[in-house]
């Protein structure tokens, strides 16, 4: 939850008076809020946390770190079915299942 | 160097290790504070690099650990009443309350739902009006800005029907705490990086002088911790303790100030009780009194729950960097991420948790090793 990550703006619309963008994180693309930078554009990179833009970073540091959490496996552990995840660790099973990886999907 | 070829850039690795090896020349104590560096420093061996002089004390950076045992039974109270759809990020799935977690909630029929961000939760009290959304708002302060935003849409868009359940903490007055502590050993900060992207460095002066230690803003990959302890170490043998940004690509030093500007809108400063730890004086947020409204703890009253510790858990010296995880008795006996006695077990950024998955086979080997034969 801690982990802030990476991502590229693809596009930004104004929704419910809230400006919104379309973030890429190397591959996995969510949905970030950006009231926190609003003078972000399509393009640009930034560290994302629970879904909010928190601070401007040059595409080099971005790719670099994107890289390096998808070696480690760091992208799963935040983007996957956290039921999934939850279940394995505790050897139940999960009781998330399809409605739950809508959830983290939406 | 047994790690140093999974390094990004081995080569860079090496050269700040070498440049570190070769300044050292006392014993220093270092705590990281934020448990994504902690897992970063276990899971490369980190530890295992530096000179045995430089010793990295983990911290309590870790949101899911710290919180108290009292909210984690308030959230399961709340998340298991009829009507309610409480909503969580995942990493709070299996942190113990006294005796279940909102994993079982979930497999009792409760309306348990994990989302992404925090808006997430509010879209959901938007499409299903009749009931009411709970959200747990738990972090420091990089996920208090966006719970705070969430608690400001609410109210901007009238949606009645969703509160926080809010446990928010703040790293400078841990801090405090830690240096205040009579067992202390602490003698300079890897200060957590998306903390200050959030808040800047402008808390951190009147700590590194007053207690006269450096504090050295870190990120989290394997080079940003090398480069910090590089800093610090290089400061510690110097004799000077000042604040150093060791992660400008990430941290301005005025930091974010939209953001810093909701938390003061939404939140107010208050005493908090950090799990293991107790309560630290103004070391959290509670709502701020124009938004009590969407406040979980005073919509639904929940009272008369009867919290216990597990006594054997030690998470709470973990945290305080008093005791390394393997040095608890429960640790990988009792206590495991499949059976866990407190959080640092079983949260993504606790000590509990790095130690077991990355370092489990090497204390079993060391502590047989060191066995007499018998």
């Amino acid at each position: 939850m801690c982990l802030a990550v990476p991502g590229r703006v693809l596009d930004i619309e104004e929704r419910d008076g809230t400006r919104m963008a379309t973030v890429d994180f190397g591959g996995v693309v969510k949905e970030v809020c950006l009231e926190y930078l609003p003078d972000l554009q399509v393009g640009e990179y930034a560290i994302v946390h629970v879904g909010f833009a928190l601070q401007r970073l040059d595409e080099e540091s971005a790719k670099q770190t994107l890289e390096l959490f998808a070696t480690l496996g760091m992208l799963q552990e935040e983007f996957g079915d956290p039921w999934e995840l939850a279940a394995e660790a505790s050897g139940s099973p999960s009781p998330g299942g399809i409605e739950a990886s809508q959830e983290v999907q939406q | 160097m047994k790690y140093i070829d999974e390094f990004q850039d081995p080569g860079l690795a090496r050269r700040l290790l070498d440049d570190i090896h070769s300044t050292v020349t006392r014993p220093w104590a270092l705590m990281e504070v934020c448990g994504g560096q902690t897992h970063t420093i276990i899971r490369h061996g980190i530890d295992q690099l530096l000179p045995d002089q430089v010793e990295l004390i983990h911290g309590p950076g870790c949101p899911v650990c710290v919180t108290p045992l009292e909210v984690i039974d308030k959230a399961l109270e709340i998340a298991s009443r009829p009507g309610v759809i409480f909503c969580s990020f995942g990493d709070m799935l299996r942190v113990p309350g006294t005796g279940r977690d909102l994993f079982q909630v979930r497999s009792e029929g409760g309306d348990v739902r994990v989302v992404y961000s925090p808006l997430d939760a509010l879209r959901v009290a938007q499409q299903n009006p009749e009931r009411e959304v709970v959200f747990f708002g738990i972090g420091f302060e990089t996920t208090a800005p966006p719970n705070a935003m969430t608690v400001y849409q609410a109210r901007k868009l009238g949606i009645p029907n969703f509160s926080l359940l809010v446990s928010h903490v703040r790293v400078p007055p841990a801090i405090e705490a830690i240096m205040q502590s009579p067992n202390c050993r602490v003698q300079a900060f890897l200060a957590a990086g998306h903390v200050c992207s959030v808040m800047g460095i402008g808390e951190y002066p009147e700590l590194a002088e007053r207690f006269r230690v450096p504090i050295v803003v870190t990120g989290f990959e394997p080079l940003d911790i090398l480069e910090g302890v590089r800093r610090t170490v290089l400061q510690l043998e110097r004799g000077e303790h000042t604040v150093d940004n060791a992660y400008p690509r990430a941290v301005r030093p005025e930091g974010n100030r939209a953001a810093q500007a909701m938390l003061e809108d939404v939140f107010e400063v208050t005493d908090r009780a950090w799990r293991g730890i107790g309560v630290i004086p103004a070391s959290g947020w509670r709502l701020s009194s124009r938004y009590r409204d969407y406040d979980a703890e005073h919509r639904f009253s929940v009272t008369g729950i009867d919290t216990r510790e597990p006594a054997e858990c030690r998470s709470g010296e973990v945290l305080q960097g008093l005791l390394k995880p393997h040095e608890c008795e429960a640790f990988g006996t009792t206590c495991t991420p499949r059976n866990p006695l407190g959080a640092t077990m079983v949260s993504s950024e606790g000590a509990c948790a790095a130690y077991y998955l990355y370092r489990r086979l090497d204390i079993t080997t060391a502590s047989l090793e060191a066995s007499p034969v018998v």
